[in-house]
């Protein structure tokens, strides 16, 4: 009987050309939706997996402090050189602009604001994606496909507690560190254009940020840093530790890292900003 | 009278998306027992022997390992039940970023909190010697060659003395004065250390050098099972096609 039901799967009739034309748009559609679902669903599952093993010994302690050294010493060069340039071509900008209305006194004071909420967390979350969170991915994809992730589990210790906890926590805590010196850089880079280039008074644009700036507002950007770094790893650690299908497998984990990364980076950007917001006014 | 069974496969089903892998497996390991699990590729082998270590879990049926569902068990159970295990992975699955000395020590630097570093350190030598791996504790596996590499998967899966060792393909590319020596380590470890192992291969010589048991495994079924000369005289059309490829030169 069992067999005259799998022989009867097996020659199940294929749909007209008409029906598969018909169907094929919902048919991606709802993969698209279930497979989305899906990722969404497992990184989930992973990200209280993590916090459920950071919490249990052993602690690895050098681990953690290898990947710290991988994800701030390694992106500190790309992430200075976009801190410098971004501070740099907003002063630019904003002294072009505000001249037009003589308000050139509040150039400082507004590219340091954008600098702390806005732009360092956001320009530093997607440096650190494009550079170790795609490495991160590559690194644990190879080892998923090499079998060295299975190899770790039959030696009984947990992947997750010594692949994917060091990597996050590490993250987390590199990328507030990464981002106070974007927004360090990317002040240097205002002011040498503001006092240097276009002539405003170094008074005037140090005094107007003193007045103008307070601590909440970098306090808010490093928040966000801490939570969009938290939210790479895990994406990066989900993609590599799920590539399957050799080197094209390992490069795709890269790839989908890199993209959704940035896409959730932009999305939280906007949720974690309408919550600080209050905190902000 | 026959040993009890170690392992027990109860009608184990497995599919990924539409491809239906594994029609259900049910098989014994008696304990000291050395099993084949023999067949072509793409028949289901490997991912057999994922579940009998609960690298993955079976969609329908059970494994029992030493009387617990090990697809049931979690956390500190799941660890406790996979320190039984030594498991040689078809292309050795060493860790990229370690030395051979770590590779091989990493599970007795994991478990065995109790050993001193050169204790450790003896130890793993003790068993890189066995496979004939003399000094090449602080090269890394990238200078390896494929056998080397093989025969220190092999050292780290027994580094911790473990009751049960599976092997996935182990003479897989090696060249034939090695495959008979792991042949022999495999046979030296039933017979001195009582161990149970369970082979996936494909290599028919191999095979019948080092079974007690073998099961044939086609298209995810068990099609023949039994001690060597039982398979060998099965009248299963693929198994007399397979084994006469060599049988025939032989």
């Amino acid at each position: 009987m069992l067999a005259f039901v799998a022989v009867a799967e097996d020659v199940e009739e294929k749909p007209s050309v008409a029906v598969t034309l018909l169907r094929s748009p919902f048919e991606s559609l709802g993969t698209g939706f279930v497979e989305t679902f899906t990722e969404i669903g497992e990184t989930s599952m992973l990200f209280f997996q993590s916090v459920v093993w950071m919490f249990r010994p052993p602690y690895r302690i050098g681990l953690f402090l290898t990947q710290c050294e991988f994800i701030g010493v390694g992106s500190l060069f790309i992430v200075l050189l976009t801190g410098l340039f971004t501070g740099l071509v907003f002063a630019l900008q904003s002294s072009f602009a505000f001249a037009k209305f003589s308000a050139e006194s509040l150039v400082g004071a507004t590219v340091v604001i954008s600098l702390c909420r806005e732009l360092a967390p956001v320009l530093t979350g997607l440096m650190v994606t494009g550079r170790a969170g795609s490495a991160i991915a590559t690194e644990l994809g190879t080892m998923r496909v090499s079998e060295q992730i299975d190899a770790l589990s039959t030696m009984a210790v947990s992947p997750v507690q010594y692949l994917v906890v060091p990597r996050v926590l590490a993250m987390t805590i590199v990328m507030p560190m990464l981002t106070m010196l974007f927004n360090a850089v990317g002040f240097v880079g205002a002011y040498v254009v503001s006092v240097f280039q276009t002539g405003i008074n170094e008074g005037t644009f140090m005094g107007r940020i003193h007045q103008l700036v307070t601590f909440s507002d970098l306090a808010g950007g490093l928040f966000k840093s801490a939570i969009f770094g938290f939210a790479i790893a895990l994406i990066a650690c989900h993609k590599g530790m799920n590539a399957s299908g050799g080197s094209r497998g390992v490069g795709l984990a890269a790839t989908r890292t890199v993209v959704a990364g940035s896409v959730t980076i932009l999305v939280l950007d906007y949720v974690l900003t309408s919550m600080l917001l209050v905190v902000w006014d | 009278m026959e040993p009890p069974s170690i392992i027990k496969t109860e009608d184990v089903h497995k599919s990924f998306g539409k491809n239906h892998v594994l029609r259900g497996i049910s098989l014994d390991f008696p304990v000291g027992t050395t099993t084949v699990i023999l067949g072509g590729s793409g028949s289901g082998k490997s991912v057999l022997m994922k579940h009998l270590i609960g690298l993955l879990a079976p969609d329908e049926g059970r494994v029992i390992v030493d009387g617990e569902d090990i697809a049931k068990l979690e956390g500190e159970e799941l660890t406790r039940l996979r320190a039984k295990f030594g498991m040689v992975f078809q292309w050795a699955a060493l860790f990229d970023s370690m030395n051979v000395l770590e590779n091989v020590a990493f599970p007795l630097r994991e478990h065995r909190k109790d050993l001193a570093e050169d204790e450790i350190r003896a130890l793993v030598a003790e068993k890189l010697a066995l496979f004939g791996l003399e000094g090449i504790e602080e090269k890394y596996p990238a200078d390896l060659s494929g056998g080397m590499r093989k025969r220190v998967g092999l050292a780290r899966a027994i580094v911790m003395d473990p009751k049960i060792v599976l092997y996935d393909e182990p003479t897989t590319g090696l060249d034939p004065i090695t495959t008979d020596y792991v042949d022999e380590m495999i046979k030296r470890a039933k017979d001195q250390l009582s161990v149970t192992s369970v082979v996936i291969s494909h290599d028919i010589a191999s095979t019948f050098n080092i079974a007690d048991r073998i099961a044939f495994l086609y298209a995810g079924e068990i099609v023949a099972y039994g001690s060597p000369e039982d398979v060998k005289a099965a009248d299963h059309e693929f198994v007399q096609q397979f084994l006469g490829t060599w049988f025939r030169k032989n």
